[in-house]
């Protein structure tokens, strides 16, 4: 359960979920979806007021978020004019891709019978991903987890850290919950390649 | 917009062999930095599937990022690699470009 096979005969990319497994990753996809919109893409204004207010066209500055700062890197490191001009011109539709990527999760686990509020046990959610979703899908996940793995502080071969914490600590469960998504993550890519 | 820096092909010393013409043609890079994050599985299928690159070579790639900290995955223009490291920034790399060195 909750792994990515390629089915046989349709070539479709097929999981089944439970539904609390269903219902984590709608919720998980949902904040991506509400953290892309919170901290609106905002104009720097350190300009002059009139340029400013003539400019609609996308962020120049670094967002305050570390999360953001991750999905969004600085692409020029040591030139910061350069730098500011490739946000404006690829913030935007960066965000964008990445919330309807997020919300294509959404819509086909609800597709696939996810209810709105999850009541039933024993509820089973089946999805059939062609390509395109599923290269969508692993996008995404990709999204979930380096925005779980900035607010965990994650870092390289940090493992036994991990391994250590008391099952109650709350980081451990959002650490399971990275791990989760990371391996769902690693059988799409097998799935695709299949 | 970005303007292109390259030499035009008219004014290339005649002396240099073609590689280098390429190399003075071709003065940016795309650079893929090593995170704790993204699976290696997944860094490799993305520089098969956007770059178009063989399996060894994005698998050599993607173990240089993850040994030496980054790897250079592309090398053009500078409106190239603006697009190279969007495409990054979809899939989640860490992605930045620099002149060639």
């Amino acid at each position: 359960m909750g792994a990515f096979t390629r089915h046989r005969t349709s070539r479709l990319i097929i999981a089944n979920f439970t539904g609390f497994e269903a219902d984590l990753l709608r919720s998980l996809a949902s904040q991506i979806v509400e953290l892309l919109r919170n901290e609106a893409a905002v104009p720097d204004d350190s300009r002059d007021p009139f340029e400013a207010m003539m400019d609609f066209s996308g962020p120049t500055s670094e967002p305050e978020d570390p999360v953001l700062q991750r999905l969004f890197p600085t692409a020029y490191t040591e030139d910061p004019e350069a730098a500011s001009e490739f946000r404006r011109f690829t913030e935007g539709s960066l965000r964008d891709g990445k919330a309807a990527a997020a919300i294509a999760i959404i819509d086909c686990l609800e597709e696939a019978g996810l209810p709105p509020e999850l009541e039933e046990d024993g509820l089973m959610i089946d999805v059939e991903l062609d390509e395109p979703t599923a290269e969508t899908w692993m996008r995404s996940f990709t999204d979930i987890r380096l925005a779980l793995a900035t607010r965990l502080g994650v870092e390289e071969d940090d493992e036994e850290f991990w391994y250590t914490l008391d099952d109650d600590d709350p980081r451990a469960r959002a650490h399971d919950i990275y791990e989760w998504v990371g391996l769902l993550q690693e059988t799409i890519v097998e799935a695709l390649i299949a | 917009m970005a303007t292109v820096s390259a030499a035009s092909p008219v004014e290339v010393d005649p002396t240099l062999t073609p590689d280098e013409i390429t190399f003075l043609a071709k003065p940016w890079v795309t650079i893929v930095w090593n995170d704790p994050v993204n699976l290696m599985s997944y860094v490799s299928y993305v520089f098969r599937k956007y770059f178009g690159y063989s399996e060894a070579k994005a698998d050599k790639l993607m173990l240089e990022v993850h040994n030496d900290g980054k790897s250079v995955v592309s090398t053009g223009t500078r409106e190239e690699m603006e697009r190279d490291v969007q495409a990054m920034h979809e899939y989640g790399l860490w992605a930045t470009m620099e002149k060639a060195t």
